[in-house]
């Protein structure tokens, strides 16, 4: 595509910058100097091939994608607040692929993979701890969801499978597995490839690897409105019209493609364009305790209880529930949510009771009718979507860094993301991902 | 906690009522376009503004009623008179 100023590099980008090594670490220190910033902070041009707007890990991994796998680096990363300031910073960093359709299974293992290796791809520690993924069953038919998942895992080369309540209690010694429980445990989904990541870390790997290959970041760039041409709708916007740039608070650019990688203000950024999307948004809440001694050695989830722990290496228990019951943009924690986390927790691990909760927070999360996300091209030309990311969208950032870059690059959809079209809605073809975490069983 | 202001019971906490969602207008389906049913179905304006929803009062008079709340700030307005006619399932 002639807009795209290719600097021939097709594999890798131009690497620029600080690298990071223990021998570094102890010149800097003897020596006292303070490391320089990471990321430039250079003035907004008046144009750019591709705008970004959300600098989470989605919008900062298409970023980076675009410039190492397609040499596209003349593409700017806008958000209103700073880099990860959204849903990459308040999930619960579990990374998993034992979905349940198969679209889902062959794009969340893409992500897993990209996270495998990710601490030498951005040389940075991402912390990647692959400690073992358990989704408890408390009745036969959350059971046979099990099953099912299992097997479209195995088919699917997912290291997946039901295991019986004396395996759970042998891997996490500190569940309740008595038959005489409210919600007795009676099997669980065993995923080992699944486990935690230090999500902050991922955000300022993207960051860093994109500004070093020429991709420029702008925090405190809020878009205002973005500008279109030729569609029905006012001012151009809508269907059979192509966006033109984007207003910002720091002034106007021009683009001929600009991507909405929000989470939370999905709706909102697309109606800019004059896009509609079938997403709702919902506030999902999550808590975390002091600090003790490690016990908890896997990820531990219950669909029917809508609760799922892990322990992080300094000794917290991380805390997630559902997502609040009515839709609203507001970050308020409430007391239901703590009320229903403590009793759900209590009844799968007993021995926590004397843990004394530290804080609590709330992300944004967009959920769709389906549980899948809505990726790709709009009926608008250059206006695309990588939206919809419900309770799923911190695991699935690099591989839908990836896919994004190409469809951009392309201007044709990459077959992993080929279900995830915006176009399904009406056609009728729903994914129906029930194994994502907001589905109870 | 978010109290809703039912015509019936009065304000109830939220946990006492289900949000059935954004309030819609159902299309004939004898003559919608695919379109058209599936902006019915699906598409939301999802807004950070005033919106009208369908409450239903779950644990008290077990009606639907439409209710105008500002989904940023969560503050209702306008509600209903009690016992007026309101609303049918979105």
């Amino acid at each position: 595509m002639a807009f795209f100023s290719l600097n021939g590099s097709k594999s890798r980008g131009q690497k620029r910058g600080t690298s990071y090594s223990a021998g570094g670490l102890l010149a800097k220190g003897l020596k006292g100097e303070d490391w320089p910033r990471v990321w430039r902070d250079v003035p907004l041009k008046s144009s750019y091939d591709v705008v970004i707007i959300g600098g989470g890990v989605h919008g900062l991994a298409t970023a980076y994608y675009l410039a190492t796998n397609h040499g596209i680096t003349n593409v700017a990363v806008l958000d209103k607040a700073y880099l990860g300031s959204g849903g990459s910073g308040r999930n619960t960093a579990i990374v998993r692929s034992n979905y349940l359709t198969p679209e889902g299974v062959a794009f969340y293992d893409r992500s897993l993979s990209l996270y495998n290796t990710m601490t030498e791809d951005l040389n940075i520690n991402v912390m990647f701890s692959e400690r073992g993924h358990l989704t408890l069953a408390h009745s036969d038919s959350a059971l046979r969801t099990m099953h099912w998942r299992a097997e479209v895992n195995k088919l699917q080369d997912i290291d997946s499978s039901v295991i019986d309540p004396q395996q759970v209690k042998e891997i996490v010694p500190s569940l309740n597995i008595s038959p005489g429980a409210h919600h007795p445990i009676v099997g669980a989904l065993y995923h080992p490839p699944g486990g935690i990541i230090r999500h902050d870390a991922v955000v300022w790997g993207y960051a860093r690897g994109a500004d070093q290959r020429g991709v420029e970041m702008h925090q405190k760039t809020e878009v205002l409105d973005i500008l279109c041409e030729g569609g029905e709708g006012p001012d151009g916007k809508g269907a059979g019209g192509k966006v033109t740039g984007v207003r910002t608070n720091k002034g106007d650019i021009s683009a001929p493609i600009v991507v909405n990688c929000t989470a939370g203000w999905a709706s909102l950024i697309s109606d800019m364009a004059g896009v509609k999307l079938p997403i709702t948004t919902q506030p999902l809440q999550a808590a975390v305790t002091e600090p003790v001694k490690v016990f908890l050695p896997a990820v531990v989830v219950s669909g029917s209880l809508h609760v799922y722990v892990s322990q992080t290496d300094r000794g917290e228990l991380v805390f997630g529930a559902a997502v609040d019951p009515f839709t609203n943009y507001n970050v308020r924690g409430s007391l239901e949510f703590t009320e229903g986390l403590a009793g759900h927790i209590l009844e799968l691990m007993p021995g926590v009771s004397k843990m004394r909760l530290l804080r609590q927070w709330a992300g944004l999360c967009d959920m769709t009718p389906d549980y899948s996300p809505v990726m790709g091209a709009t009926p608008v030309e250059g206006f695309m979507v990588d939206v919809g990311w419900g309770t799923y969208g911190f695991k699935a950032g690099p591989v839908s860094g990836e896919q994004m870059a190409e469809a951009i690059a392309t201007q044709q959809t990459p077959k992993l993301i080929e279900a995830f079209k915006l176009s399904r809605f009406e056609a009728g073809t729903l994914v129906g991902e029930k194994g994502a975490a907001a589905v109870g069983h | 906690m978010l109290l809703v202001p039912c015509p019936n019971c009065g304000p109830r906490n939220a946990t006492d009522l289900r949000h059935v969602g954004e309030s819609t207008s159902r299309p004939d389906p004898t003559v919608a376009t695919p379109a058209e049913w599936r902006d019915y179905l699906y598409m939301r304006n999802n807004v950070a503004d005033w919106n009208t929803e369908t409450w239903y009062c779950t644990r008290g008079c077990r009606k639907f009623f439409k209710l105008e709340r500002n989904t940023a700030t969560n503050e209702f307005r306008n509600p209903p008179m009690p016992g007026s006619k309101v609303g049918g399932v979105a």
